[in-house]
């Protein structure tokens, strides 16, 4: 019998009406609590996640905001997002390093408490945690770039002179002093905060960030030629000829410094370059 | 009838049966609901660390997990294979409601039931309309909806907006504008729709309840020959479409509330002037024979 002879009964006219119906809310319902919940994913710069914390994306997946990894800080560094009050997806783990920074425990106690590995149990050696990096934001304002002996962050560190170095350079402007530059190593920071809770302005030149702003990102097609070299054991290409090397000379005349061409043809009566005044 | 239905609910069991027992099982839930949120705030408040964590997953005497397993499936879907104690801990739950029936969990655990309670109070007080009613399965979609958008966008996403973790969460880690969220649903139930959160909208009541569908814990209507028809029961059941099968359920026909629906609030049993209903598990099929009653006019007041 052909469909068309079958007229829908009021019955399944009904039920196909409500299930359309339903389908919609829920689509429509669906979609808000996506754009809700894509809105909670950006984790804002001065919060960060606890040691061992998995990549943002797989933290909220993973992250059931139990609050366990709170109460087992001993420190109080940690809070649960509150709803309307702070940045990160309402009741996961966070930590402003200003206020309390992460004391890094040996034993990991945040860690061992999270019962879905949200934070990640592979995490044993707390100079392993990744969960941000100090940057020295603000070279204007740091007491060391000034000329003076502050040195506070670098010996708060936990990591001290790994994560942080102090690099002394001459001080121009006094002509006979160091500058002490503090200097970060991003490999071996950890993100612990201590720096930045630490520094004694007013407001820290030093800050500590989530990786995605603090660091860039080498092009994956990049080679150094010196690390190149201490791998090989030697010049990739044997026999290269050294190029010249251009030094900036007086103005963009190149021609006078060491390596630079010399003109082959010279105006009579023009100065010799290089030869001064 | 008319002056029956406009005399307060539960009266007649109150006389007859004493105010205590006309509200055993009211009380005793509110014990639990009390319970359980105090376990919570031992630590906080008192320093006294038996359960850390909140509903969403806990850790009671530094060893026993539990977890929501609802919260857990969303984080499966989402794509996350959590470690075992959350595993672990969502089976003993899991398992624990299979048994007592899951909407237990909304009866007798979950913080919101005081929060729509009231609001179904105060909507009996003022008299007002029954509003929008949104198919009871609405629920069952929206747990659907929830588990395909946690999958979609990889986020256990019914954590965005859950009324009842955020409420709990609250209260144990502090508040921000969680209190918004509940009050949208006191004013829900109040204003838009009678009994409307947890009777058709919450997906976690849904969940619950699909976990309770084979539950061992069961109201029956043993007595059900004594039902005077006052309808009491009706009046006071969240879910009252569950009580008619088992009620006026034909000779033969089982006596027990076999919806998953029924919370096993036991509000039914308090408010029965007659005793008809009582606690029992599932297997008992036992109806008592009993002369008709009178039901001319042993309630006119
Ligand atoms: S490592 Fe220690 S101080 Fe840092 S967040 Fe974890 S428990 Fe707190
Ligand atoms: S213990 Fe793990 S799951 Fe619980 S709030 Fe902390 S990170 Fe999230
Ligand atoms: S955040 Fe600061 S204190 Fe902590 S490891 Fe890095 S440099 Fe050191
Ligand atoms: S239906 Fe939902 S809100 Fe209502 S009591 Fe159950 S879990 Fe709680
Ligand atoms: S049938 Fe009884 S126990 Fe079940 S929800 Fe209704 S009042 Fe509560």
């Amino acid at each position: 019998m052909p469909a068309a002879a079958t007229p829908l009964s009021p019955q399944r006219r009904r039920f196909l009406m409500d299930t359309a119906r339903m389908a919609g809310g829920c689509a429509l319902a669906g979609g808000a609590l996506a754009w809700l919940g894509h809105e909670a994913r950006a984790l804002p710069a001065e919060a960060l996640r606890p040691p061992g914390a998995l990549p943002e994306a797989d933290f909220l997946a993973a992250c059931i905001r139990c609050g366990l990894c709170v109460r087992d800080c001993p420190y109080d560094t940690l809070a649960l997002a509150e709803l309307g009050e702070d940045g990160p997806a309402t009741g996961t783990p966070f930590f402003t390093a200003r206020e309390v920074p992460c004391e890094m425990c040996d034993d990991i106690p945040c860690v061992a408490a999270c019962p879905t590995a949200a934070l990640d149990p592979a995490l044993t050696d707390i100079d392993a945690a990744r969960m941000g990096s100090a940057v020295l934001v603000d070279q204007e304002n740091c007491l060391n770039f000034l000329g003076l002996r502050c040195d506070v962050c670098y010996r708060v560190c936990p990591v001290i002179d790994a994560a942080i170095t102090l690099e002394p350079s001459h001080n121009e402007r006094s002509g006979h002093h160091a500058i002490f530059a503090p200097t970060v190593h991003a490999e071996h920071c950890t993100g612990c905060g201590k720096c930045e809770k630490s520094c004694v302005l007013p407001e820290a030149a030093i800050k500590v960030l989530p990786l995605r702003l603090a660091r860039g990102a080498p092009a994956a097609h990049y080679r150094k030629g010196w690390e190149e070299m201490e791998e090989h054991g030697g010049p990739l290409v044997e026999g290269i000829i050294d190029l010249p090397d251009r030094l900036p000379g007086p103005g963009t005349d190149t021609r006078a410094a060491p390596g630079g061409f010399e003109p082959s043809f010279r105006l009579p009566g023009a100065p010799v370059p290089g030869a001064g005044e | 009838m008319t002056a029956r239905t406009h005399l307060p609910v539960g009266e007649e069991a109150i006389r007859l049966k004493g105010w205590w027992r006309a509200h055993r099982f009211l009380l005793l839930r509110r014990l639990s609901q009390a319970f359980f949120l105090g376990l919570f705030l031992l630590g906080p408040w008192f320093g006294l660390w038996w359960v850390a964590g909140t509903l969403a997953g806990s850790r009671s005497f530094g060893i026993l997990p539990l977890t929501d397993p609802m919260v857990l499936a969303q984080s499966l879907v989402a794509g996350h294979l959590p470690e075992l104690t959350a595993l672990i801990g969502a089976l003993i739950v899991l398992a624990a409601y299979a048994l007592i029936g899951g909407r237990v969990y909304c009866s007798w655990v979950c913080p919101i039931n005081p929060v729509t309670d009231a609001a179904h109070w105060l909507h009996a007080r003022l008299g007002l309309q029954k509003g929008w009613q949104p198919k009871r399965h609405t629920r069952l979609w929206l747990l659907a909806m929830v588990l395909v958008v946690s999958a979609l966008t990889g986020t256990i996403a019914w954590e965005v907006v859950n009324p009842i973790t955020m409420l709990h969460r609250g209260l144990v880690f502090g508040m921000g504008f969680a209190w918004a969220l509940v009050a949208l649903v006191f004013f829900f139930d109040l204003l838009v729709s009678r009994r409307g959160w947890c009777g058709h909208l919450c997906p976690v009541g849904a969940f619950y309840g699909l976990l309770g569908t084979h539950s061992l814990l069961r109201v029956s209507a043993t007595r059900r020959a004594a039902c005077d028809d006052c309808m009491e029961c009706f009046a006071v059941c969240p879910e009252n479409h569950v009580i008619a099968p088992a009620l006026r359920g034909a000779p033969g026909k089982t006596p027990l509330i076999l919806s998953p629906d029924c919370t096993n609030c036991g509000r039914c049993v308090d408010v029965c002037s007659v005793n008809v209903f009582e606690f029992t598990h599932r297997f008992d099929q036992h109806v008592e024979v009993l002369p008709p009653p009178d039901r001319s006019g042993t309630t006119a007041a």
